[in-house]
């Protein structure tokens, strides 16, 4: 089989089928149960330490 | 020990420049030849003269904000710049006078439009995207720039880029793709200043005290990811010599013309939307002091985009030897886009939601607002052009023109002096900006200007597109282009209009600004007075 042929079969068919799973699965993942908290904190990351960097003690994980 | 090695390196380029000089095949080459020498000689002095100083130590308790300062100076400047030759060419094309005999060759219409378009999208898009991830990097990660000075190697190694861009476009350099037309010397020094950029952006991030990435790195982070691909594949060429600047395309043909559209579309795509998303992530938020109105969507909103967006380049190419399968893939990719462009749209307005007073009395915010608007408004005449049917109408016109315009103008543009208005007084340590109602004009003259720019554009090219298909009952066209020409004198003198009221509102912008840092009171501050990096 020349290479295009190939490529293109395996495009039009796992390829495609990966991206469109790995889509679906981050729309699934972000309703996970217990992400509104998680997502509530994370937006508000642009009010914190606007004037200076993180010390290693107020640093989150 | 670094210092010895910068310097022989600095030797090297020095001297080969210096041949190149010599052994230059073309004027645009000797011309950078002779930048390049200069620069590398006038960074070798500096080099050796600092060369067992005492270095000045980077504070890991401070903020990397001088290169971002310098950013936002870069931005006001290209942006000025940019409006100007735009306005310029805008003129040229209703008064043809304008394209002096004593100019020609330089300063013509065909090499000054390469100039306008790269000075606004890369001069002053690219600055405002550089200073502006600098900055909401370090304050979302809670980190200083990783890297040390490499962050002021990607503003100078940018600005030399754009220099020598723009010098080779005058002096006839270019390999004529559109949005990426430099040669490629100029494209191999971009490739190596993109990958410090991405060094140093992925470093701050790897080091952050946040254990969440903020939705703005994420935009910012896949603009300069997929920027790098789309550089590196559409600027596969040959050069024909080393001491000269043309260069062959390795592909030919309709794969060449693929490539170069998939590269097109995308620079729009992640270079003027992902990269702005960022901003409109960061800032809007920011000015409205509220979080984004939802997170989970900005996520959907994130990789609905970049997984679409990649596959629309081939609406550019209805009707031509691209296969049929390929524009309608790239129709329906087009059309799809809607969703996420209207997601993220939403998401922006949104985030005012309880906070609508503040349009009345903050111009900035207002400022934020429209551009989000125009996003909305281009995001879905975008997709409609893309149609075949449209598109048939809509192609080589004056339509398109328009279009990109509300874009850049309206949404880039827009977000883009935001952010400026945001960040001169944050930066500089400033109370407030010097004159609000300074920022009022620039608003009401920046939006009166697109307006007509895009209003005279959808006429002119609608009009154009109906004349160019206009046969008589024996099937025989009717007009001759030379009449479309004709019959669109006066929507161009109206866009060139616009162009000066936009560029009006620039240099109002420059002025507030500059004044912000000189005359407006300095912000009292809780700590100790902070030394000067």
């Amino acid at each position: 089989m020349e290479i295009y042929t190939l490529l293109r079969e395996f495009a039009d068919s796992w390829m495609l089928l990966a991206l469109f799973a790995f889509f679906v699965g981050v729309v699934v993942w972000v309703f996970r149960p217990g992400s509104s908290k998680t997502y509530r904190d994370t937006a508000d990351i642009p009010f914190r330490h606007d004037d200076k960097p993180a010390t290693d003690k107020e640093a989150r994980t | 020990m670094s210092n010895t090695l910068k310097l022989i390196a600095l030797g090297l380029i020095a001297l080969f420049s210096a041949m190149a000089m010599n052994y230059a095949r073309d004027t645009a080459y000797l011309v950078h030849a002779t930048i390049i020498l200069l620069v590398s000689g006038g960074l070798f002095l500096f080099t050796l003269r600092r060369t067992g100083e005492p270095m000045p130590a980077n504070p890991q308790n401070e903020y990397f904000d001088s290169v971002v300062r310098a950013g936002v100076i870069a931005t006001v400047f290209w942006g000025v710049v940019g409006f100007l030759v735009g306005t310029f060419i805008a003129f040229q094309l209703a008064f043809p006078q304008l394209n002096f005999e004593w100019l020609n060759g330089h300063g013509n219409f065909g090499r000054m439009r390469p100039l306008h378009t790269s000075a606004v999208i890369f001069a002053f898009g690219g600055n405002a995207l550089i200073a502006t991830s600098f900055f909401v990097v370090q304050r979302t990660s809670a980190a200083r720039l990783w890297g040390g000075n490499l962050a002021w190697f990607v503003f100078w190694g940018y600005q030399l880029f754009i220099v020598l861009a723009a010098t080779g476009y005058l002096l006839g350099a270019t390999q004529s793709r559109e949005y990426a037309e430099p040669e490629w010397h100029v494209d191999l020094w971009l490739t190596i200043v993109w990958v410090a950029y991405l060094a140093v952006f992925l470093g701050t991030i790897m080091k952050r005290k946040e254990p969440h990435i903020y939705v703005a790195n994420w935009f910012y982070l896949s603009f300069i990811v997929t920027v790098a691909m789309l550089h590196v594949v559409n600027n596969i060429s040959i050069p024909i010599s080393i001491w000269g600047s043309r260069s062959v395309q390795v592909m030919s043909g309709v794969q060449d013309a693929m490539t170069q559209w998939w590269y097109g579309h995308n620079a729009v795509g992640f270079f003027l939307t992902a990269g702005f998303l960022g901003m409109m992530y960061y800032f809007i938020p920011k000015q409205a002091e509220r979080p984004v109105f939802s997170y989970k969507l900005s996520i959907i909103h994130f990789w609905a985009l970049i997984f679409i967006y990649i596959w629309a380049g081939p609406h550019h190419l209805h009707y031509t030897a691209l296969p049929d399968w390929a524009t309608t893939l790239g129709m329906v990719f087009s059309i799809a886009l809607w969703m996420p462009s209207w997601g993220g749209m939403i998401n922006g307005l949104m985030t005012l939601s309880g906070a609508w007073d503040k349009l009345r009395t903050d111009p900035v915010i207002r400022m934020m607002v429209i551009s989000v608007g125009f996003y909305g408004m281009s995001t879905f005449e975008g997709p409609m052009m893309s149609i075949r049917s449209v598109n048939s109408l809509s192609h080589y016109t004056d339509w398109t023109i328009g279009h990109v315009h509300s874009g850049a103008l309206g949404w880039n543009g827009m977000i883009t002096f935001g952010a400026l208005y945001f960040l001169v007084p944050v930066l500089w340590k400033r109370e407030r900006l010097y004159s609000l109602q300074m920022v009022s004009w620039h608003f009401w003259l920046a939006t009166i200007g697109i307006v007509l720019y895009a209003a005279s554009m959808w006429v002119t090219g609608i009009m154009e597109g109906l004349m160019w298909r206009e046969v008589d009952a024996n099937g025989f066209l009717v007009n001759s282009f030379a009449d479309t020409v004709a019959a669109k004198h006066p929507m161009y003198v109206v866009r060139g209009l616009g162009g000066v009221m936009y560029l009006t509102g620039g240099l109002i912008m420059a002025y507030n600004l500059w004044m912000t840092v000189k005359r407006a009171p300095a912000k009292e501050s809780l700590a100790t007075v902070v030394p000067a990096e």
